[in-house]
């Protein structure tokens, strides 16, 4: 038997179930149906599988969202939003769009995929089985457009999922960014939820020339869930894309951002933090690729792992030939609070241009009994002298984010984490 | 305040404390002196509860409790406050942060209300003020950039807001220039009280100068072997460790 194919099985199974109920063009659906059919889910075998096993996604039986009833029954199941509950909002919950939780912002377009599927240019099934699992079963997902100049402030846009009596419930949300030449957005996307569950967002963002998008991203799903997001990113000449992902949640979670730099002065920077524990697993994902001369790209990913919590980081940053002046920089740092806790990194250059800047570095540490000691002398509890040295940690990742209340509700997931912990 | 009896302690396998019995009376200031390696800033570990060290014989009771029973944070809420010799840096913790969350964790354990940012704020500009400290070394990181002086002078402001009643010195003078010598004496000074002590750990004489000792104690091998008055800082200081010590053999 091919454990491999068989592994797709069950979602192969509802997608005929579903067949002319899916939205949109059939063609690209049947497309990524026969990749899934021929390949199966990722593999430990394949390169950038090597860390994060998803055969269990395989033996738990999904039922899918849109022939269930919504299993929420009001605003409970959202997560705090403590400053962010004055801006504009998108709510999906189990994957499809909920209007009566939503406020629509005034300066940025918005339309469901639901209404208007369409299947963007970026998203790359052949090469992403997860994207092709995503195109065969999307149903919903949020198309957010910003005009030429316009600067559209901060837009909220929240995922909610939660198992049905039990039930675990799989939902592929398709979202879509662009921002027209010299547009600005603030996005800070909330992932959350109660039980076990499948998210599988796909999102492709474009900006134009000299557009601005700040991307404040939270992982805090349900602790057993599953959450497997693929970010492709589309940077044109002075363009500018920051993002921030913090990964909290979810039993089995990987994120994937894919970035292409494709005009002059482009920049991007990717940060992260996981903060994991208990048997958690998180895999945190880039390929940068430069493409267009003198653009910059800047990444600082920081793993806080407790229990037998497991983080990766693959980082590729890919340098064509055309791409002189490039300046690429990536690190990684762990700090272990744990001895059953590991971390696997690693990063990867190809750099086909002479004249470029790009260095990676990569540390794992524990606390430094020293400056523990001097902060328990000073009367502070253990649990909160950890707590202080581990934000101090996370800082130089957290720092960007400029936005104060994206920044204050990551603050909070990240005090609060202690309170499980210490 | 604090009652020392018969104190041994190694480091691994390394015997450093060799039986030190001393009493600090409340409202007292007491000096130990000593040659390098004599087993000073080993002290000040034991006392405050550095895990390095291993408590082989002996017992320090403090207000009458067990010291060594207790783990270092519930010493410095009790009242137990160490200027450690070479402070350490934490990049990322702000200073008025880090001030604060001591504070707010010893008052609570005090029964005290704790102090909101403003207060916090007030208070501390008003401490750092009275020991010349600029106004940034609030904002800045604990330590992080600060010279040999002005990380003194920060362990010495983390002691005023705190309020011990025992401070231990460890070599708080060492780096100092003359002028910031007198602004830490002037700090340890003013909680000069019936209810504060300290043991101020140095190697020299002029420290003193500021902070008169009610008595001085000369430290050698891990054992006290000599005390004395004030004077005896002074004897010091002019015959060396060398003939004090011999005389005491």
């Amino acid at each position: 038997m091919n454990a491999v194919t068989a592994s797709a099985t069950g979602f192969l199974a509802r997608y005929e179930g579903l067949t002319g109920r899916l939205p949109g063009d059939p063609a690209p659906r049947r497309a990524a149906r026969d990749i899934l059919l021929s390949a199966g889910l990722p593999h430990l075998r394949e390169e950038g599988w090597r860390y994060t096993n998803l055969a269990p996604l395989g033996d738990a039986r999904f039922h899918e969202a849109l022939t269930e009833a919504s299993g929420f029954t009001g605003d409970d199941d959202l997560p705090s939003l403590g400053g962010l509950s004055e801006l504009p909002r998108l709510v999906f919950v189990q994957g499809r769009f909920s209007s009566a939780q939503s406020v629509l912002p005034e300066l940025a377009s918005v339309r469901s995929f639901a209404a208007n599927a369409e299947f963007g240019a970026l998203a790359n099934p052949g090469r992403d089985r997860l994207v092709a699992l995503n195109t065969m079963l999307a149903e919903d997902g949020a198309i957010i457009e910003v005009a030429e100049g316009v600067d559209a402030g901060s837009l909220v846009l929240i995922s909610a999922g939660r198992d049905i009596h039990g039930t675990p419930v799989a939902f592929h949300p398709r979202h879509s960014i662009r921002l027209a030449a010299g547009a600005r957005l603030t996005l800070v996307e909330m992932a959350v939820g109660h039980g076990q569950y499948l998210h599988n967002p796909v999102t492709e963002i474009v900006l134009g020339e000299g557009a601005a998008l700040s991307h404040v991203r939270l992982q805090n799903e349900g602790l057993a869930a599953y959450h497997l997001a693929t970010v492709y990113a589309d940077i044109a000449a002075r363009a500018t894309y920051d993002s921030f992902t913090l990964c909290a949640g979810a039993r089995v979670a990987r994120t994937e951002l894919l970035v292409r730099l494709h005009g002059t002065g482009g920049h991007a920077a990717i940060n992260a933090a996981q903060l994991l524990r208990g048997a958690q697993h998180s895999d945190f994902t880039t390929v940068v690729r430069h493409e267009a001369p003198g653009c910059a790209s800047r990444q600082t990913v920081k793993h806080v792992l407790a229990g037998r919590a497991r983080g990766v980081f693959q980082g590729k940053i890919e340098v064509d030939r055309l791409a002189q002046k490039t300046d690429g920089y990536q690190m990684n740092q762990a700090l272990l609070l744990s001895p059953d806790a590991e971390i696997d990194c690693k990063p990867q250059l190809e750099i086909f241009a002479d004249d470029v800047k790009c260095s990676h570095g990569a540390t794992v540490g524990e606390l430094d009994s020293e400056q523990m000691f001097y902060l328990v002398s000073r009367g502070i509890p253990q649990a909160e002298a950890r707590a202080l040295l581990v934000q101090a940690f996370l800082g130089e990742a957290l720092d960007m984010v400029a936005d104060e209340p994206a920044r204050a509700m990551l603050d909070d997931v990240i005090s609060s984490w202690w309170v499980h912990e210490g | 305040m604090l009652e020392i009896k018969n104190l041994h302690a190694s480091i691994g396998e390394k015997p450093i404390l060799r039986g030190i019995t001393l009493t600090v009376p409340d409202g007292q200031v007491h000096a130990i002196m000593g040659p390098n390696g004599s087993g000073k800033s080993t002290l000040s570990y034991v006392l405050s509860g550095h895990s390095d060290f291993t408590v082989t014989d002996g017992t320090a009771h403090f207000d009458g409790t067990d010291l060594l029973a207790m783990e270092p944070e519930a010493r410095a809420q009790a009242g137990l406050f160490l200027a450690f010799q070479a402070p350490v840096e934490l990049p990322g913790v702000g200073n008025a942060n880090f001030l604060r969350t001591a504070l707010n964790a010893v008052r609570k354990a005090r029964g005290e209300p704790e102090l909101d940012a403003a207060q916090f704020l007030k208070l501390a500009r008003a401490e750092a003020k009275r020991l010349q400290m600029p106004d940034d070394m609030l904002k800045r990181n604990v330590n992080v950039g600060f010279s040999g002086g002005e990380k003194k002078r920060n362990e010495v402001l983390q002691m005023t807001m705190l309020q011990p009643k025992l401070a231990i010195l460890d070599e708080t003078d060492s780096g100092l220039d003359i002028d910031a010598l007198k602004i830490v004496g002037d700090g340890v000074n003013a909680l000069r009280s019936p209810g504060f002590s300290a043991l101020v750990i140095t190697h020299h004489q002029r420290l003193l100068d500021h902070i008169v000792p009610d008595a001085v104690h000369v430290l050698a091998h891990g054992r006290i072997v000599r005390s004395g008055g004030a004077d005896l800082a002074r004897a010091l200081e002019a015959q060396g460790y060398a003939q004090v010590i011999a005389e005491a053999a």
